[in-house]
């Protein structure tokens, strides 16, 4: 079975015959569309001059949802049954003159050298659309932190940033341009094709299951393929490995896996929730995720990748899972002969090891609910607050029994080949006071529990020395007596409450 | 003296305003360089209009090389890079690249017909490696492909065979083994072993600085179409047309007549395209001669980090005397670059280095060496700034230690040793300062930053805060203006008015998103007196005006500019002349000849006013339009050349004196930093810029400059690390791994305005440059972080931090200053 791939090109149905499974959308619509308004700056995801906008529908309702990612490490197929706009949209929306987003870029002086702008234009276009689709009554822009927060996926070399955020701020005070949504909705709606996406080119398949048994079946039959979930780390490993992929099984149409339960005790996240709706759930229970949150990579990647795949991919610099391993997270694997769950910090064997059979697939990660006894903290260090893979990631959870903690669950990424808890930490703090005789014991066990390397991002003694300092920050926000507030001991918390 | 925030909205007049308006009421000076016309000088600014290609920019309309229509049949270049930091290559074995998929052919140094060299100054820069790689990532052999990825994945399928020779690769290694890309230079004056011996305190040490990475955002690109004749037509992003059809006719032994360059923007450039697009530019057209074929070379961002040489990083050896106040009474200094493997431009960089160690302070006896490291790693290049920064920020160094170890405020020391107005200020290299306003200049910005109560207000924060500690700094900067090189200093232009009374100029300059065709446009109708809707800016393109000049230097809108200007007068003078008969004999247009403008009375054509897109004689007006159409019918000649040369200046290459620089730009800033003494992590909370960019041609483009230099300088000096591995690869070759400024390093409170200071010198619209000296004012967010650094100590320790300083950097200089006894 091999049918075509349907996809909007800037609201117009277009229907490809099929391509490589790796082909880039960016290199497709440069090359093949003429579009070549979206650039290639680095073609991995992290300057965003390739910006684009994607819609589709979610859930069962089929709700319209627009949101921003990178097309450099976008596959064509995986954009089935979706729309794609690119900035050469914008004008026409606008009716042949320039869009609001387009017009305060202008009148701000926020081009300069112009490479990197449509991308800037199309993360602008999706705040201001998010803004004017989900607008309360009285306000008329976002607040300038969720202005930055929107543009920590683009880079500039020119302008530093300030009449761009000036133009995101002016663009709600033109005359409004807005998406008919509607009319998107039943476009989309028309485009959906009843049946899965399957498709051979070059003796190389790309499938699109939508039912998890279906999944499960193609993962038994192929275990040489890979699962392509979000494509923010497959997209490097054909851009810049070359590495040769035999059949790519994609998780996204699954429905199964993109819901988000909360259950009496835990939240349950389906490995193909994009890592965006995934800590947006998360935050709401753990707003000590926030800054991670708002670190992690940036929109446009958050929008496309998914938790499941941070986890399944086990980097050891991956953020998001020294927070779920303190927090106790368990995952569900699934396979056709049944399912397992697992202690997410078991998952991991080694460098790029995991625990996982060529028939499984990570199904769910399952995140237990706040314990009011529990003291939770997660940081980051990196060269760069946005957009940056941490030289180390610190999670600390204890459990506090009056002064005593009586258990400790504490785990590092960038310290060891995996991510991994703090086995001799954990013992020096359970059962012992809060203070500070125990935060130095914890300090010299951690120096125990870890073998750091030395690499680009950082030495191992820094790595050594900040993993002991970053308990000591932790110490000082959670101690019993005079604990101190984030914006004393965190430079982050202290810049956003001073800004 | 006036100023205009940049919180303004600088949009909010452009258009509409004539930017004409001004020049009617104002006593004009004579410009030397056009005899018997006017030069345009108006006392106010120029308008903030929109960059000429911002419409196309939002709209992703404006196309760079890569988005140019493909010729059919075009093919792609990849290159193959060397594994090793230097080795013989003992055997190249293709066997397998030719046997890749879509590939057409593979080109060797051997099937270069000319020379194998792209170097712009000295001839030791191959295209490709012959026998011998000097560096993790020199090209040994380029690919030629259908498809841009099928050259790509081919190009990582040859086997070389190495034999691996010692390698040096740091700018410390290469001093301490005298390996250099050319000759060390040394500048003294006055007697600084005496003053050193004599003076009552003295600090010694090293220091570094590090590189940095241009990341332009478009990478490298050319391409090239094979034309008639053995011809060449080359699309290149580079900021040196010329020097692009120079490299490429000799590669292919053509004469330059036979090589065309056109380059209309470029996606960021920064320096990083001024030489080094040369290595691209000529496999292209190699292919494209060798293959017949229409040829593309675009460099994915790895290849483009690993292949391309950056900002030169520093090592200093420092020996400075001061007395009691701090007063620098003898300095010497001897720094040596990074150069990389091959001269490229290190010599005029280390040159720049040299005449800005001096940064706004007089030095009174002082040695300076200036040297190039030979080391196998990329060849570094210009990038914003070419030395300066490095030159400038050695001495800032030094006042900081010196002000920390007599327990002063670094501002006070800085005051101390300003250049005087009247009296000490001969710089090192013999050219006198003559236009200094360093002292009105930060005495304005301390009350405007409400310095002083800051750093009161900071003391307090920093005796409660146990973990995060503030930091604040005021650093000045004194930017030479002019290539160190006189004869580069000319520019040509070319000026056509059209019969329907549209206007095209084009120059020599190259537009990288600074502005510069913007600022010639509004040069050329200001000088016309129409709007500037009217004016058309082109490519640059070496079939066009002859014999440019890189855009580098800051000086692009100062030269082309001028030659603008010139070309603009020229025109303006034949149809005031013929105005004259026109109007003059009751606006009938008799056919008379061409009117010379030598043969009207110089004061009735410049009685002939040109504004508002009329043309007015006494009484009498006429459109500008309607002018043109009846000057061409009465053949008048409505198209111009116009040449400009920089005067002034002189240059002694041996002695290194002379007046290299036609003037100078000043500027200085305030940074405020909050520093974790857990982390060393950071953040800039509030920059205070005042910088002097004369009388603005375009206020807005100037602080675009400014504030974009400002955070470029930002990121140099803290997040930007390169890092080579110990088998000299470059690990940090990819924005994953090597971070620039990104939206939150933009300071909350950010507050940049122009300190208005009309050039003295006789500069277009006596503007001042502004494209590389705000890059210095960054240097402030570098000693602010010092200064919080410091504040864990004792009060009179300095802090030994050397940029970037990474948050390891400053974890590094918490602990030293705190296990430094009190």
């Amino acid at each position: 079975m091999n049918r075509s791939i349907h996809l909007l090109l800037n609201h117009r149905p277009i229907t490809i015959a099929p391509v490589p499974a790796t082909r880039s959308l960016l290199s497709w619509l440069r090359e093949q569309q003429g579009l070549t308004g979206t650039k290639e700056g680095c073609a991995e995801g992290d300057c965003g001059a390739c910006t684009i906008v994607v819609g589709e529908l979610i859930g069962p309702e089929r709700r319209l949802r627009l949101r921003s990612v990178n097309a450099c490490i976008q596959f064509v197929p995986a954009l089935d049954g979706k729309a794609v706009f690119t900035v050469e949209y914008l004008r026409e929306q606008a009716g042949g003159t320039l869009h609001p987003v387009q017009q305060a870029m202008v009148d701000c002086h926020g081009s300069q050298c112009g490479f990197c702008t449509p991308g800037f234009v199309m993360s602008l276009w999706s705040l201001y659309n998010e803004q004017r689709d989900n607008q309360r009554p009285g306000e008329t822009r976002p607040d300038p932190a969720k202005i930055s927060s929107a543009l920590t996926g683009n880079l500039c070399r020119c302008t530093g940033y300030r009449p761009i955020i000036d133009a995101a701020q002016r663009m709600f005070d033109l005359p409004a341009v807005d998406l008919d949504r509607d009319r998107l909705r039943q476009a989309l709606l028309a485009l959906q094709h009843p049946d899965a996406l399957e498709q051979v080119h070059d003796g190389v398949g790309f499938h699109a299951p939508r039912s998890v048994e279906s999944l499960l079946a193609l993962r038994a039959a192929k275990p040489a393929a890979t699962i392509l979930a979000g494509c923010t780390d497959i997209g490097l490993w054909v851009n810049k490995q070359f590495r040769p992929l035999s059949d790519l099984i994609h998780l996204d149409r699954v429905e199964a896996l993109k819901t988000i339960v909360t259950g009496p005790d835990h939240i349950r996240i389906g490995a193909a929730v994009s890592l965006t709706d995934a800590y947006a759930a998360l935050t709401l229970h753990y707003p000590a995720l926030a800054e991670l949150w708002e670190r992690f990579a940036s929109p446009p990647v958050r929008n496309a990748g998914t938790l499941g795949g941070n986890i399944a991919n086990g980097s050891p610099i991956g953020d998001s899972m020294p927070a779920l391993i303190a927090l106790g997270a368990r995952i569900e694997l699934l396979s056709q002969s049944g399912r397992r769950s697992l202690p997410l910090e078991t998952f991991y064997l080694g460098y790029m090891q995991k625990d996982l059979a060529t028939d499984e697939i990570l199904g769910y990660i399952d995140v237990p609910l706040p314990d009011p006894a529990v003291r939770f903290r997660t940081y980051k260090l990196s060269k760069r607050f946005d957009s940056d893979i941490s030289a180390v990631c610190a999670a600390f959870a204890i459990t506090l029994d009056g002064q005593t903690i009586r258990s400790a669950r504490i785990a590092f990424g960038g310290m060891a080949a995996t991510p991994a808890r703090a086995p001799l930490t954990e013992a020096a703090l359970t059962g012992q006071p809060w203070d500070e005789h125990t935060l130095a014991a914890g300090q010299q066990a951690l120096d125990r529990d870890y073998s750091p390397l030395t690499d680009m991002r950082a030495s191992a003694a820094y790595r050594r020395r900040t993993a002991g300092n970053l308990l000591h920050r932790f110490y000082l926000e959670t101690r019993v007596n005079d604990p101190l507030p984030a914006d004393a001991v965190n430079i982050h918390a202290a810049a956003s409450t001073a800004s | 003296m006036k100023t205009v925030s940049s919180s303004q909205p600088a949009s909010t007049s452009p258009a509409s305003t004539s930017p004409d308006d001004s020049r009617q009421d104002s006593p004009l000076p004579v410009d030397t360089e056009s005899p018997s016309l006017r030069s345009s000088a108006p006392p106010s600014d120029g308008a903030s209009v929109p960059h000429e290609s911002a419409h196309l920019h939002v709209s992703g309309e404006a196309t760079y090389v890569d988005d140019l229509r493909e010729f059919a049949g075009t093919v792609h270049v990849a290159l193959g890079l060397s594994e090793r930091d230097h080795a013989r290559i003992e055997a190249i074995d293709l066997t397998e690249v030719l046997a890749s998929p879509g590939v057409i052919g593979v080109l060797q140094a051997s099937d270069i017909p000319g020379a194998n060299d792209c170097g712009p100054i000295v001839h030791d820069d191959p295209i490709l490696a012959e026998s011998e790689v000097q560096y993790v990532g020199q090209p040994i052999f380029a690919v030629i492909a259908e498809r841009y990825d099928q050259a790509r994945r081919a190009a990582r399928k040859a086997r070389i065979d190495y034999a691996d020779l010692p390698a040096i690769l740091t700018a410390r290694e290469a001093r301490d083994a005298g390996s250099f890309v050319i000759p060390p230079m040394r500048l003294t004056r006055g007697d600084p072993a005496a003053g050193l011996a004599a003076a009552p305190n003295r600090l010694r040490g090293e220091w570094t600085v590090g590189g940095q990475e241009h990341f332009y955002l478009e990478g490298q690109v050319s391409y090239a179409l094979p034309r008639e004749d053995g011809c060449i037509q080359l699309w290149c992003s580079t900021q040196h047309p010329t020097e692009m059809q120079h490299v490429v006719a000799h590669a292919l032994k053509l004469r330059a007549n036979q090589v065309v360059v056109e380059m209309r923007r470029m996606g960021g450039g920064f320096g990083g395209k001024e030489s080094q697009s040369a290595l691209f530019a000529c496999v292209t057209s190699i292919a494209a001669w060798k293959f017949r074929r229409p040829v593309k070379l675009r460099l994915d961002r790895d290849d483009d980090m690993m292949i391309t040489g950056k900002r030169h990083d520093f090592h200093y050896d420092y020996d400075v005397g001061f007395d009691d106040d701090g007063r620098i009474l003898a300095s010497r200094i001897a720094m040596t670059s990074r150069a990389g493997f091959s001269a490229d431009l290190s010599g005029p960089v280390a040159t720049r280095a040299l005449c800005h160690f001096d940064n706004a302070y007089y030095l009174p006896d002082v040695d300076i060496v200036s040297q190039c490291g030979r080391t196998n790693t990329q060849s570094n290049t210009a990038f914003r700034g070419f030395g300066g920064p490095q030159g400038a920020i050695a001495i800032e160094y030094l006042i900081d230690d010196i002000a920390r170890t007599l327990g002063k405020d670094p501002l006070d020391v800085r005051k101390l040793n300003f250049y005087g107005t009247s009296e000490r200020n001969l710089t090192p290299y013999g050219q006198v300062v003559e236009d200094n306003v360093i002292h009105e200049l930060v005495a304005e910005l301390e009350t405007s930053s409400d310095y002083r109560a800051r750093r009161m207000g900071l003391a307090d924060f920093n005796a409660t805060s146990p973990v995060l500690k503030k930091g604040l700094a005021l650093t000045p900067v004194k930017f030479g203006i002019s290539f160190n090189m006189v004869h580069f200093n000319q520019a040509g232009a070319l000026v056509h008015i059209y019969t329907d009374g549209s206007i095209l100029v084009n120059h020599g300059g190259t537009e990288m998103g600074q502005g510069l065709n913007t600022k010639v446009a509004q040069v050329v109708a200001n000088t016309l007196g129409v709007d500037i809707r009217h004016v058309r800016a082109t490519a640059a393109d070496t079939s066009k005006v002859a014999n440019t000049s890189a855009t580098a230097a800051s000086t692009g809108a100062d030269l082309n500019g001028k030659a603008a200007e010139d070309a603009a007068l020229r025109i303006r003078a034949r149809l005031a002349a013929f105005a004259l008969q026109s109007l003059g004999s009751a606006g009938g247009t008799t056919d008379k000849g061409s009117p010379d403008r030598d043969s009207a009375p110089g004061d009735a054509i410049e009685a002939v006013e040109f504004a508002n897109e009329k043309i007015r004689v006494g009484p009498r007006e006429i459109s500008f339009t309607e002018l043109v159409r009846q000057a061409y019918e009465a053949r008048v000649q409505l198209w111009s050349d116009g040449f400009y040369a920089t005067p002034k200046l002189h240059w002694d290459r041996n002695t290194l004196t002379g007046r290299p620089f036609f003037y100078f730009a000043y500027g200085a800033a305030v940074s405020e930093v909050l520093v974790d003494t857990l982390t060393g992590e950071w953040r800039l909370l509030r920059a205070d810029l005042l910088h002097d960019a004369g009388n603005p041609i375009n206020p807005a483009i100037d602080i675009g400059q400014i504030e974009g230099g400002f955070i470029q300088g930002m990121g140099w000096l803290t997040m930007e690390e390169l890092w080579w591995n110990a088998q000299g690869k470059l690990m940090t070759h990819a924005p994953s791994t090597y971070k620039i400024p990104a939206v939150h390093d933009c300071p909350p409170v950010f507050n940049t305005r122009l300190y208005r200071n009309a050039n003295r010198e006789d500069t277009i619209m006596r503007s001042k440059a502004v494209g590389e000296p705000p890059l210095l004012l960054a240097f402030s967010t570098f000693f602010a972080i010092r200064d919080a650094v410091a504040s864990v100590g004792d009060g009179r320790t300095a802090p030994p931090l050397c940029p970037p300083a990474t948050p390891e950097a400053i974890l590094d200089a918490i602990e030293a200053v705190r296990a430094h006894p009190a």
